[in-house]
């Protein structure tokens, strides 16, 4: 019953989106009784899609197995947690939560949406109705989350034991509500290419969803990677799966909107760059969510699905995109040119960063495609780190230096005189490092380059707070700067873990005691352990270091429902590094592989990652409470007119 | 505007060349290099007084046969030890390799866990499981009356493999 009333409530969520496609499309035009229709239209389809998804939740934690979905997916032995979590854990139940996201945000713009002039807003929100009618469809016609199973079978097939780990749990919805922070950016764009509205109320509309969707994606990234880091056993933080890269390219297409709307809503500049960033940015959302579900890429995270679903989002992608780069190609000339500025400015190195950003993004898009393309003529390449590493470092090494100077430049124009004074001392920090890390020795070129770039951005990302008084510096800058210096730390993380990691693999037996890094470590004892739904061989390791001792317990865990082997890592942490252990197959004489890395700072890359995503949540406090303060002081100014004209 | 009109054709590129992709057929698993191949040669004396050892010659006498790598010390196997039972009463022959493994160690597995095995051999050193293309236990491969690797099994083997496996033992023997 639950479930049918799911459906029903999913059917007419669906229609309620054409409504308000159809109502918001007439109101660019002009003013029509359909108009007023499209914000209720939009608020009760979000009411309507989220009891459909609760009604989702529903049939997962009761386990209701005559559900395809829920038998398919779930089983009644795991733990409760990962029952609800199954809801969005298999292909139907994440498409739902997707758009569930997106028409709540649809309806967040019908409801709070107060810059935009009326005209811009009804094609927002026809955009806004148009995607969602798209992902109705696909979910109605082609992936039922609600199917019923003919006869119901007695016991579930449980979820891929990867899968069954919290963080994972909560990975794609974070990555989700990023994605579709940027479906509410390209619906910004398509309404303000509707009506050639680009001006500052447009950016400070979207400023506030990209910069969400931007923390979003941080966050969503990062955890990704640490679960990568732990789960796969395979001591790496970042393996250019195309999967992974999926989820990058929109961040990188995001982070440069980012910046580009902060041009476009400060100083007016950059209008048409910004619209086809935000095209772009729902663009990659929409080929990573393609690529992941259509099966065309091979990947660890095997999602495989049928092609006939992939056919289905590869239409939804060439019609929304083609559609908007369409308007785009019609309208862009009808965008009045922004405000001019000087090479040597803020706008200048925001521009630069943008370049840079969308190079890397072009290098990411063609390593991830490439594979994919050579296939077609019969060629099996696989086109990994040492592709990615050097080629994506060119570009990002230069965007990091670019950062050293570029926030302590002035908008519109700027000498670099004026700057030659922080730039020198950056660049005398930048060699300080860089001798430092070569006297060190053992570090390769980049991570050298990497280290030296950290420590001097780590420094140079305070500048802008210099002489000013820290009380009254605006939260945005805060922002910035927190976000900065994140940047500096994860740089660091990644270029110091990459420049002296050391690994150690050894068939030990019991007893047997291996060096590693600062570590001495002692294989105790190896015993079977099992779980609610796996077994594992367990290693009791014992590591010293200064004549503290620290146990260890890495796992090679079996999961028998489906069946799937997984290696549960150790990790120890220390204030300069980590200690990873992870325990293999038995090898011959009763030894067992044990693989041992000593990874230094390797931690700094998510604390790094987490400040980024702070530094974007400050930015958007500040955004809000600026945007409460200006609205409270017109509505003064609005009053005291209101007082005089009574006079 | 004739440039802007690049990132639509772009669009309508990739869109093309997906689409293409969608319709070729493809791979959804991977497949070991050994299937086709013929097993090698090797001879593995006995690891319990219970069953003879495995060569060679045993896997070419005409019959297909199952050839089932495992270990008393392997959690899956002791998981999936009642679908070999299974098998065997389905009229499979399971011929063993036991990897890394004690005597008394097997005898105990067996004691407990049933014995379908025809034969046992003893691969000490993974050396055989190694050039049958296996690097783990479970592992399963199914080979026909002439020598020759017709499918391979990868972990333990769980109630819905059974028919999988049944059907494949019959195209083997065909």
């Amino acid at each position: 019953m639950i479930a049918e009333l799911g459906l029903a409530a999913l059917w007419m969520a669906a229609a309620l989106a054409a409504l308000q496609l159809v109502a918001g499309a007439f109101g660019v035009r002009a003013d029509s009784i359909l108009v007023d229709m499209a914000r209720p239209a939009a608020i009760v389809q979000a009411l309507l899609v989220m009891g459909s998804f609760t009604a989702l939740l529903y049939v997962f934690a009761v386990t209701d197995l005559s559900v395809a979905l829920v038998a398919s997916n779930s089983h009644s032995a795991k733990p409760f947690i990962y029952k609800v979590t199954g809801a969005w854990g298999s292909h139907e139940g994440s498409m739902l939560l997707w758009v569930t996201v997106l028409a709540m945000s649809g309806a967040l713009v019908a409801r709070f949406e107060r810059r935009l002039d009326a005209r811009s807003l009804a094609g927002t929100l026809a955009a806004q109705g148009a995607l969602a009618l798209g992902f109705y469809a696909f979910l109605l016609f082609s992936s039922n989350p609600f199917e019923r199973l003919a006869t119901p079978v007695p016991e579930g097939l449980g979820l891929n034991p990867l899968l069954q780990d919290i963080g994972l749990a909560f990975h794609p919805p974070t990555l989700y509500l990023g994605y579709v922070g940027l479906s509410v950016a390209f619906s910004f764009a398509v309404g303000a290419l509707l009506t050639g509205r680009v001006d500052r109320a447009f950016a400070d509309a979207m400023r506030p969803w990209v910069l969400g969707a931007w923390v979003f994606l941080t966050l969503g990234i990062s955890a990704g990677s640490y679960w990568a880091y732990y789960e796969l056993g395979w001591g790496g933080w970042w393996f250019w799966d195309p999967v992974e890269n999926a989820s990058l390219m929109p961040w990188l297409a995001a982070t440069a909107l980012l910046h580009s709307v902060s041009v476009l809503s400060s100083r007016g500049g950059l209008r048409t760059w910004t619209i086809m960033l935000a095209v772009t940015a729902f663009a990659m959302s929409m080929l990573g969510t393609f690529l992941v579900r259509s099966g065309i890429l091979t990947s660890v995270h095997a999602f495989a699905v049928d092609p006939e679903r992939g056919a289905f989002i590869l239409v939804l992608m060439v019609l929304y995109t083609g559609a908007a780069l369409g308007l785009f190609a019609w309208r862009a000339s009808a965008i009045a040119e922004g405000q001019r500025f000087a090479v040597v400015s803020r706008e200048g190195a925001l521009v630069v960063n943008n370049v840079l950003l969308s190079a890397i993004l072009a290098i990411v898009l063609f390593g991830t495609l490439y594979p994919v393309a050579t296939e077609a003529f019969g060629v099996r390449v696989s086109v990994g780190p040492p592709y990615f590493n050097p080629v994506s470092a060119m570009f990002f090494l230069p965007l990091v230096l670019v950062l050293l100077v570029g926030p302590l430049l002035r908008w519109k124009r700027d000498r670099l005189d004026r700057i030659a004074k922080p730039a020198i001392a950056a660049a005398v920090v930048l060699g300080a490092a860089l001798v430092g890390v070569a006297m060190l020795g053992g570090a390769g070129l980049l991570p050298a380059l990497g280290i030296a770039l950290a420590v001097a951005l780590g420094v140079a990302s305070w500048m802008p707070l210099k002489g000013r008084r820290l009380r009254y510096v605006e939260l945005s800058v805060w922002g910035m700067v927190l976000a900065h210096f994140g940047l500096a730390v994860s740089l660091f993380g990644a270029a110091a873990d990459s420049g002296f990691s050391k690994e150690t693999l050894a068939a030990s037996a019991i007893g047997d005691i291996m060096a590693i890094g600062p570590y001495e470590v002692e294989l105790t004892s190896i015993t079977p352990v099992a779980g609610p739904n796996w077994t594992a061989t367990e290693a009791t390791m014992l590591a010293r270091r200064g004549g503290a001792s620290y146990e260890l317990h890495p796992q090679s865990r079996s999961f028998w429902q489906p069946q799937q082997q997984t290696s549960e890592s150790a990790l120890l942490g220390s204030w300069n590094g980590q200690l990873y252990a992870v325990i293999g197959e038995q090898a011959d004489g009763g030894r067992w592989q044990v693989r041992l890395w000593w990874k230094p700072f390797v931690t700094l890359i998510w604390l790094g990652s987490i400040l980024i995503a702070l530094g974007g949540v400050l930015a958007l406090v500040g955004r809000m409470g600026k945007r409460r303060k200006r609205d409270r002081a017109r509505a003064r100014t609005a009053r005291q007119q209101a007082e005089l004209a009574a006079l | 505007m004739k440039f802007a009109l690049i990132p639509v054709a772009i669009v309508a590129l990739l869109g093309g060349f997906f689409a293409y992709k969608l319709t070729q057929p493809r791979n959804d698993f991977v497949q070991s290099a050994m299937v086709g191949q013929p097993v090698p040669a090797f001879v593995l004396p006995p690891i319990s007084e219970s069953r003879p050892g495995v060569q060679t010659a045993d896997l070419r006498d005409g019959k297909p046969k199952l050839v089932n790598f495992f270990a008393s010390w392997c959690l899956p196997c002791r998981v999936e030890a009642p679908f070999l039972d299974r098998l065997e009463r389905e009229g499979a022959t399971i011929v063993a390799i036991a990897i890394s493994d004690e005597g008394e160690d097997v005898d105990r597995f067996l004691a407990e866990f049933g014995n379908p095995f025809a034969r046992i051999g003893d691969d000490e050193n993974s050396q055989i499981q190694l050039e049958f293309g296996s690097s783990k236990v479970p592992e399963t491969f199914v080979v026909d009356g002439e020598g020759v690797i017709r499918y391979h099994h990868i972990g333990d083997i769980a109630e819905r493999d059974i028919p999988v496996l049944l059907r494949e033992l019959e195209k083997a023997g065909q």
